[in-house]
């Protein structure tokens, strides 16, 4: 099976996008080995700006080289980029909506052996709260590519979480990604199941399990979390009357807390969040720290069936 | 510089005060010491270095200037409306609800504002990339930008500047407010941030150190300015609150507006000034 991490897909988007694009500038912090955006680095060095070990003047920087009408990539990790750069993001590219966008690897618990210093389970609850920050956290390769090549189009600040962790190809070229739009994998009337990011995959295990045992689950991937597609939530929780949030990130602020917000509002049903509990992360390997943590089918098979319960 | 050029400066900066306190003042809010002390070098920039165009606000060919210190918005809006950017009667909104003079500056709102700001340490990192889009581009463009001497404690000062002397942005123009003070008190007493100017040089940045008040020593601090490879830095020796007695050098005035009695006294010490 095809196996790829999310930030390969950015790199390789990156490249793509500068063979079409001169405007594009590409910046990172150190970490372009790591970021994948060493392959633009390689393809178009006089388009590469290193800014070394110095996140928030990255930051800042990018935002500055954004008003000069530059479409600006900004990579670091998800917790140097979101967590100690949060403030130059929401004052110099947030505030002003600048067109930079934040290209952050290693989000969430699957960054592995590095442990809790550098798993970043924060980073969507961070950026969603910026007024006008797109919030984008594809499930695989193909959506990761997308989800670049979208946000290149976009005129403004957009965040884009990748990950460390190597996944199998869920979606193929003919895959439509869209801004703004969940999209439903799989369909049932029992229950919905809303994940991003890795937990997708997940999901989609979740629901075969249920299926074996007469549950029959809706599955929505909602790559974007900001803005929320607040409509494929209110019919999912109409016509399946229970929700199920799975995320690689803590279940405070991220997509859970959206989908909760959006649904309390628009259409009360259950919803019960699986992700990282409210705890730091440790050393491991990453396979082992998703189960560890609750990452995990298992875990999504055992909340649908709580939340089909408070129906 | 003439002697006539100098007096028209001088009129202009002491129209910069007046604007100065006319906001503040109607604002009851805002920070007219750090604004007063910067009516030289801003009345400098726009009147006599920079390129800009008061009918295109947003053209390309530009030079940029960012207030780091973006709580002397004041002395910015004030410099922009005499400038041309937009009426001077308009100064009298700062701070008000809808108006586009906000507080702290910004570039969605106000004409002639190049960069949102009013976090301290972070409009000089804009400028750096604002001087480095420019250097990509190949334009021509400069960009300068102005500091507080307090703000020198924030350490992303520091990483811009590392950065800008690494890219060797000789066309960006890092400019030093220091009045010594800050609201605690002397910079000094609060966390000094002294030799200012040997730190710059240490960064790899041609320095400047003058009086910030004195147009012949503006004139040879920016007519200095050389393509070397290396971004330069002037340091303005200068008086907060200056140009009004009982605000000169007196940390108070930091961030507070004048009654109605202390606008009078300063508005016509001003004008008495201009007369």
């Amino acid at each position: 099976m095809k196996m790829n991490a999310t930030r390969d897909a950015y790199g390789q988007a990156l490249v793509d996008l500068g063979a079409k694009n001169k405007n594009v500038i590409v910046m990172d912090a150190d970490l372009a080995a790591a970021t994948k955006t060493g392959g633009f680095r390689k393809a178009y060095p006089d388009r590469f700006y290193n800014a070394g070990i110095a996140e928030g003047n990255l930051m800042s920087v990018a935002g500055g080289m954004a008003t000069m009408g530059y479409t600006v990539f900004a990579s670091s990790f998800a917790m140097f980029a979101a967590g100690r750069a949060f403030e130059q993001i929401r004052n110099t590219i947030g505030y002003p909506a600048l067109n930079v966008k934040i290209g952050a690897t290693h989000g969430g618990i699957s960054v592995g052996e590095d442990g809790a210093s550098h798993q970043c389970n924060e980073d969507i609850a961070l950026m969603r709260v910026i007024p006008g920050m797109t919030v984008i956290n594809p499930a695989d390769y193909q959506e990761a590519y997308a989800a670049v090549m979208a946000a290149a189009e976009l005129d403004g600040p957009v965040y884009l979480r990748f990950g460390r962790l190597a996944l199998p190809h869920l979606f193929d070229e003919n895959y439509k990604f869209e801004i703004g739009k969940g999209v439903q994998l799989r369909d049932g009337n029992d229950v919905t199941i809303v994940a991003t990011g890795l937990m997708v995959h997940e999901a989609l295990a979740a629901a075969d399990e249920l299926a074996a045992q007469g549950i029959n689950a809706r599955v929505i991937n909602m790559a974007t979390i900001k803005p929320l597609d607040v409509d494929i939530l209110v019919k999912a929780a109409q016509e399946t009357g229970a929700i199920v949030t799975a995320e690689e990130h803590s279940v405070i602020g991220g997509l859970g807390s959206a989908v909760t917000e959006a649904l309390a509002e628009a259409c009360p049903v259950p919803v019960l969040r699986v992700g990282v509990e409210d705890t730091f992360g440790e050393s491991g390997p990453a396979k082992d720290l998703l189960k560890l943590y609750g990452l995990s089918a298992e875990n999504i098979v055992c909340k649908v069936k709580k939340a089909i319960a408070l129906k | 510089m003439t002697e006539s050029r100098k007096q028209d400066l001088a009129r202009v900066a002491n129209l910069v005060r007046q604007g100065v306190l006319e906001g503040v003042f109607n604002a009851k809010a805002g920070h007219p010491g750090g604004s007063l002390s910067a009516a030289e070098v801003m009345t400098y920039l726009y009147f006599e270095q920079m390129r800009v165009d008061t009918a295109n606000p947003k053209w390309d060919g530009r030079d940029r200037f960012v207030l780091s210190k973006g709580h002397a918005a004041p002395v910015l809006y004030a410099t922009l409306a005499q400038r041309g950017f937009f009426p001077a009667e308009e100064l009298a909104t700062l701070r008000k609800v809808g108006s586009r003079l906000q507080g702290h500056p910004s570039m969605k709102l106000c004409p002639g504002v190049d960069m949102s700001t009013g976090s301290l340490g972070q409009g000089i990192s804009a400028a750096v990339g604002m001087a480095l889009g420019a250097k990509h581009g190949g334009s021509d463009v400069m960009t300068y930008t102005l500091l507080g001497d307090g703000e020198l404690q924030e350490g992303q000062v520091w990483e811009a500047a590392m950065f800008a002397a690494a890219k060797q942005l000789d066309n960006l123009v890092v400019i030093v407010d220091n009045n010594n003070l800050q609201i605690d008190g002397t910079v000094e007493e609060v966390n000094s941030p002294y030799p200012i100017g040997e730190k710059f040089a240490a960064f790899g940045f041609d320095v400047a150190e003058i009086d910030g008040h004195c147009y012949d020593a503006l004139e040879g601090a920016f007519k200095g300015i050389v393509k070397n490879g290396k971004p330069t830095a002037i340091i303005l020796k200068t008086i907060k609150g200056r140009g009004v007695s009982f605000m000169e050098n007196n940390v108070n005035w930091h961030g507070a507006a004048p009654n109605a009695e202390q606008y009078e006294q300063a508005m016509a010490e001003l004008k008495g000034a201009a007369a």
